[in-house]
């Protein structure tokens, strides 16, 4: 459990957190926060309900603001400055819990709309792009359809493909199947899976799926009121928990 | 327990239509009391339809040199009505005092602008966008220097003399126009986190909507030349537009906002997390779908709006209905035909109001992708 991390320009940092605090009015809702993620580095971010777990990845693309401590994505210190902003969440992609797709656009627009407006990619090779990644997440017979017209599961598997379609170093995923229904749970870790082990992405995932967390993690981090509470390798996290909230939690969850 | 392997086959829906006896049986005579309701507005119908007929077609006279041939011998007006009385002043009711010999200059660019909307249409017509920003943009200046005349060769017409319908539509497609974009910029500047630009709108909309549109349009045309330099002059039309404008700007902010916070956060969030800027993720993501969720209430103000133009009567303008009432209507030629001057105005405003009313309704069809978030 390396915490005391310094600032460090070492360009194999893909994500430094030091010291993050932030607060939500008077509510403390992150406390000094420290974590470093190497390039390519696979974490799965787990804990109860509330204790800040959304709120931290929100830091990393400045979807929420912290107020102390520094994050360093890419070696670049997040001000949130506009012009800054946009490089950053070229970079950085997410998936939401609740997909986010834009009803009013067919899924070929989703996924062309930041390459065509953000990179200035030309239309028919931001298509291109968009069929390819439709094709990974296996869905490239929906391209014309629009979101409303697909179920859960596909609809998050679009919701990768649009993130992708950016190019991204780094992925952030907020709970991406607590919204879907069991039988299409499988489909989307399917896919996550597989990006994982085509290795290369930085990706931080928030989730309960333990299996997935198993499967693919290299660490395991564990939050609790805002705070980091243990952190550690798959293997050790499930099988050796050292403090005792993680092992309430571990024990409370279905194992997967 | 229980187990089958018999798939049970797809059968079409049972259907809902059993005939004109069912239909009578469910919807006008289901009960003493319906019938009893039904059989009075069929008594009530009979007794005002057939008479209205009578009145508007039948006995009617639609064509006449003079007034004359709507009177009977001893100077009473005839049964029907007198449609001549608009069919003979018609050039009047759609160009108000705009020269004759002029007239194809507004007529053209009505054209074009009818010619230049067809496409839009089209699902196939190609680059859309830009025809669209062409009519926007580049469009009403053409119409203008057409309409205004002073360049190029064109006699120059002041406009006090432009009115009738011509009028109504100008001032109405340009204040839908003008409202409609300024009222979008204030929407989101009431949404905006920087206090200042919140504020300022707030100030400004609860401005406007607080005063009454026939007092702007008395301050637009007596106040305010108090507050310009001695000598100059401001054009009437552009005062009373002016007006209208910023009026109507601040009930579509409202509309416009209401569609705004419809739109869940995530949608914001989304957007931004992709790295589209403020400016983009508005009109790219968040604008379209607001949009789409206030039709209704938009028509509703543009349908106002349309109406409200009769207003300019107390400035000295001369639209559709202030050519048929005070013009027309104290023209001694004609006296006593009241009554057709204002069902032929009632008529026409119904007709462009239902007319963007069943637009409105189509518009929101096609635009139903099915399923919100
Ligand atoms: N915009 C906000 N304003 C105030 N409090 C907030 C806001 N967003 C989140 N919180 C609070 O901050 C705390 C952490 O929220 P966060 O969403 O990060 O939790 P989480 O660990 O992701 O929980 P969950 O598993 O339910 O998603 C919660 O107590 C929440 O109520
Ligand atoms: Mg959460």
């Amino acid at each position: 459990m390396a915490n005391n991390a310094q600032v460090n320009n070492n360009e194999e940092y893909a994500i430094q957190l030091i010291n993050m605090n932030k607060w939500y009015g008077d509510f403390h809702v992150l406390k000094d926060i420290n974590l470093n993620v190497k390039e390519g580095e696979r974490i799965v971010i787990c804990g109860p309900s509330g204790s800040g777990k959304s709120t931290v990845i929100r830091c990393i693309n400045h979807l929420e603001e912290h107020q102390k401590g520094q994050i360093i994505v890419n070696g670049e210190e997040i001000t949130g400055d506009v012009k800054q902003l946009e490089r950053l969440r070229t970079d950085v992609g997410m998936c939401f819990q609740h997909f986010n797709l834009f009803p009013h656009l067919s899924i070929l627009d989703n996924l062309t709309l930041a390459p065509i407006w953000v990179k200035k990619i030309p239309k028919a090779e931001a298509e291109a792009t968009a069929m390819k990644y439709l094709e990974r997440v296996k869905i490239p017979d929906q391209a014309l359809k629009y979101p409303g017209q697909l179920s859960g599961g596909q609809q998050q598997r679009v919701a990768i493909a649009r993130s992708l379609c950016m190019d991204p170093k780094i992925m952030l995923f907020d709970e991406p199947t607590s919204a879907l229904d069991p039988e299409m749970i499988s489909e989307v870790l399917d896919v996550m899976i597989e990006l994982a082990n085509e290795g290369g992405m930085t990706m931080l995932c928030v989730t309960h799926e333990m299996g997935f967390a198993k499967k693919v993690a290299d660490r395991v981090i564990f939050m609790d009121a805002g705070q980091i509470i243990e952190e550690n390798n798959p293997e050790e996290f499930f099988n050796n928990p050292q403090s005792e909230r993680t092992q309430l939690f571990l024990s409370q969850i279905i194992d997967h | 327990m229980y187990v089958t392997d018999k798939i049970l086959p797809e059968l079409p829906a049972p259907s809902n239509s059993k005939g004109l006896i069912h239909w009578l049986k469910t919807n006008l005579f289901n009960g003493p009391f319906n019938t009893l309701f039904t059989l009075l507005a069929a008594y009530v119908l009979y007794k005002v339809i057939p008479p209205a007929i009578e009145w508007a077609f039948i006995d009617a006279t639609w064509f006449a040199e003079t007034s004359g041939e709507c009177k009977l011998e001893n100077g009473d007006r005839k049964d029907g009505a007198c449609w001549a009385f608009i069919t003979n002043r018609f050039d009047q009711i759609m160009y108000g005092f705009y020269p004759e010999a002029e007239r194809w200059r507004p007529n053209l660019a009505g054209i074009m602008l009818v010619l230049l909307t067809i496409p839009l249409f089209f699902e196939k017509t190609p680059k859309k966008a830009w025809l669209g920003g062409f009519i926007l943009v580049i469009f009403p200046f053409i119409a203008f220097v057409l309409i205004r005349g002073g360049y190029f060769g064109l006699e120059a017409i002041d406009t006090g003399k432009w009115g009738g319908l011509m009028l109504t539509l100008i001032i109405s497609l340009v204040g839908i126009l003008f409202a409609l974009l300024f009222g979008t910029i204030l929407a989101l500047g009431r949404r905006s986190s920087m206090p200042i630009v919140k504020s300022l709108s707030v100030v400004f909309i609860e401005f406007w909507r607080g005063v009454p549109l026939i007092t702007v349009l008395f301050m637009s045309s007596v106040m305010l030349p108090l507050f310009l330099p001695e000598g100059t002059t401001f054009d009437k039309l552009a005062r009373a537009m002016i007006g209208i404008i910023l009026f109507q700007s601040a009930y579509v902010a409202e509309v416009v906002r209401g569609g705004l916070q419809a739109i869940p956060k995530g949608q914001y969030e989304a957007a931004a997390a992709m790295g589209l800027s403020y400016w983009k993720s508005m009109f790219l993501v968040i604008l379209p779908q607001s949009m789409k969720l206030v039709i209704p209430g938009l028509v509703n103000t543009f349908i106002a709006l349309f109406k409200d133009t009769t207003l300019v009567l107390i400035i000295g303008l001369f639209d559709l209905l202030a050519i048929i009432e005070n013009v027309l209507g104290s023209d001694n030629a004609w006296l006593g035909f009241h009554t057709e001057g204002l069902v032929f105005a009632a008529f026409v405003f119904w007709l462009f109001c239902f007319g963007l009313s069943r637009y409105s309704m189509a518009l929101e069809r096609k635009l139903d992708t099915g399923h919100r978030n």
